[in-house]
């Protein structure tokens, strides 16, 4: 049961950053490796308004969504739409680039020691229990978040204008700005987007463990759940995380808890080899030889 | 993207079109170049010394990715984990079996060509992104296999390695090792230039180019490229060899995502599609953070920042590799090629045609 109960909640954190990387690449064609920066960024960013509005906690929680949302346009239009139309390699390696200044900058404004948020906010993480197996609450408010994240992503982009018109970016980029689309906001939409549930989930994520610099490690494990469901689909990150999660879980528990780095990497070779294109992912879009 | 160079200059015989070096003002500059070269050692204090190691030692991995990712066209994000296979296998055969130099250099060679062959077969069925994820994961498997060898075998710190014997005396004076890796940088770019002109290297560019003509010119692309990973990987894992001995230690943390970063760096840095901008972006690198610690000492910075010395160079870094991709998409060696072009045509300027690279 509390092996149950662990699978869940990784395999939430995997969805909750992964999803990320689905709606970049989905929109915008470009893989980011900067998410795991920028899910760290938002976590400084809930540490810095939990010290601003010291006794607001609920103010502070949504001055750190806003800042989230800001960094992800921010980062779009100060880097990112100088690589439209770019090769796939630069736009890469402009994220990893932009990682990399991130992870430099957090630490000459953080510092380098574990930060607890949660108690700056004057909450404490309790253990509930949860029929027969234990879950903390920020476990359990990432769970729901992540579900809540899922459920306002698949209406927005289903019901909502700007929703369509995001799909229809990522369809045919060329056809969308014909039909008077501004593929330039779209894809400011979509990093903001991407950088408010990654934010999210590094703020959770923050609460649960605090705040250190091995998050970005967990950001980057998250990436290969997004392939193994398949980059441009939503539904296939969630159904990858769960799988990734899983074989992490279990093989730490019954092999070797030094696998815990490497096994979503092997899941994702498995699944270049078999199905390079993911569970959910379209067959069409794979460059393929 | 040939050299600019001055009109009054005419190729007369075969042999000419074949030579690596044929202008005058080319020998004469490469003489100089080679003197200057063989006298550093002489001349350098011991951190100068140990710099132009770096540097040198760098630029054998640099000119290694330079050939699969400048040349072949093919992205690999697995850099470091090909450099820690070849340092591994160093540590792991001196240590079981206190093998000597002359084992473990080629066994390292061998180890990299195996894994090339495994890194390159993706490279078969996927492209561009899928690919350097692929790779991306590989790097991951290696360094655990490592990390699995140090916990394992009670070297949870690292591996250590003596100097390597050559010629009956050990290899441990920063100088003697400036001459072996001086060696092993001319011979890489050397074996590196001779491959690219020959049938290889020109199938390597024609997939490079488009894979679909180069199949319809008689090409193998399977061929081509899993020929570029294995020689690429190979040259990578004998700078891991050497890697190994010349910081006397191995182990896995040296080889995180940061190294395979920086080498992408050097590539980026100094400008794809050429062997001198592999060198270039392996001075540029390999200096930058000290370049960057002597700003802040003349700034009279030093023990203030001196806890967040790596911050700041992370911070620089990645704004250094940002500025250069928006700006100077061709790398130092753009700016090389552009610098000669002012001095050729001075006192008149070249526009390039608007759409021309």
């Amino acid at each position: 049961m509390q092996l149950a109960v662990n699978i869940l909640v990784l395999a939430s954190i995997y969805a909750l950053i992964s999803c990320g990387y689905v709606l970049i690449y989905r929109v915008s064609r470009v893989l980011t490796l900067a998410h795991g920066e920028l899910m760290m960024l938002g976590a400084y960013g809930l540490y810095a308004s939990a010290s601003l509005f010291a006794g607001h906690p609920l103010i502070a929680l949504a001055a750190s969504a806003l800042v989230a949302l800001a960094v992800g346009f921010a980062v779009y239009g100060a880097l990112m739409w100088r690589m439209t139309g770019e090769s796939v390699l630069a736009a890469v390696l402009a994220t990893i680039a932009l990682g990399i200044l991130l992870r430099g900058a957090m630490v000459l404004a953080f510092g380098t020691q574990t930060l607890h948020p949660l108690d700056m906010l004057g909450w404490t993480n309790y253990s509930i229990p949860l029929g027969g197996a234990r879950i903390s609450v920020a476990s359990l408010a990432l769970v729901l978040c992540n579900a809540a994240a899922y459920a306002g992503l698949f209406a927005f982009l289903r019901a909502t204008r700007w929703g369509i018109r995001m799909r229809a970016a990522g369809q045919n980029p060329l056809l969308a700005a014909q039909r008077g689309i501004g593929l330039h906001g779209i894809y400011a939409l979509a990093w903001g987007l991407a950088t408010f549930t990654g934010g999210l989930a590094g703020m959770l994520l923050a609460c649960d463990a605090g705040l250190e610099s091995t998050l970005v490690t967990i950001g980057l494990k998250a990436f290969p759940a997004a392939l193994v469901g398949g980059l441009d689909s939503l539904l296939g990150a969630l159904v990858g995380a769960l799988i990734i999660a899983g074989a992490e879980v279990l093989l730490i528990y019954y092999v070797d808890p030094l696998l815990s780095d490497v096994v979503p990497f092997i899941v994702l070779l498995a699944m270049l080899v078999v199905r390079p294109w993911g569970l959910f992912g379209s067959k069409e879009e794979l460059d393929r030889v | 993207m040939s050299a600019p160079r001055s009109s009054g200059y005419f190729r007369t015989r075969y042999e000419r079109d074949f030579a690596l070096v044929d202008t005058r003002t080319q020998k004469a500059s490469l003489a100089v170049f080679a003197v200057i070269l063989a006298a550093y050692p002489f001349v350098a204090g011991p951190f100068a010394l140990d710099l132009a190691n770096q540097v040198l030692l760098a630029s054998v991995g640099a000119v290694a990715l330079m050939l699969l990712t400048g040349y072949a066209g093919q992205i690999s994000l697995g850099h470091a984990g090909l450099l820690a296979a070849g340092a591994f296998t160093t540590g792991i055969l001196f240590k079981e079996l206190a093998a000597p130099f002359w084992v473990t250099l080629p066994a390292s060679a061998a180890v990299g060509a195996l894994l090339g062959l495994v890194f390159g077969l993706p490279s078969l069925r996927l492209r561009g992104l899928y690919l350097a994820v692929s790779t991306l994961a590989l790097h991951f498997i290696v360094i655990y296999l490592g990390s699995e060898y140090e916990t394992k075998r009670g070297f949870s710190t690292g591996v250590v390695i003596d100097p390597p014997q050559l010629f009956g005396r050990a290899l441990s004076d920063a100088r003697a090792w400036y001459f072996v890796l001086l060696g092993a940088s001319i011979a890489a770019v050397l074996f590196s230039l001779n491959l690219l002109r020959a049938r290889t290297g020109r199938a390597w560019r024609a997939i490079h180019g488009r894979e679909a003509v180069a199949e319809a010119l008689g090409i193998s692309v399977p061929r081509a490229k899993l020929s570029a990973f294995v020689v690429s990987s190979t040259l990578t894992s004998v700078a891991g060899c050497l890697f190994a001995y010349y910081r006397g230690f191995v182990s896995v943390e040296a080889f995180s995502m940061f190294l395979t970063i920086q080498y992408v760096a050097m590539v980026i840095i100094g400008g794809m599609g050429s062997i001198l901008g592999a060198l270039l972006g392996s001075v540029f690198v390999v200096l930058f953070p000290y370049a960057i610690e002597a700003a802040m000492a003349a700034l009279g910075l030093a023990e203030d920042l001196s806890g967040v010395v790596f911050a700041i160079n992370y911070a620089a870094f990645g704004l250094a590799m940002i500025l250069f991709l928006v700006f100077e998409p061709q790398g130092l060696v753009g700016l090389w090629r552009r610098a000669q072009n002012w001095f050729l045509l001075w006192p008149f300027r070249q526009k390039p045609l608007s759409g021309s690279k």
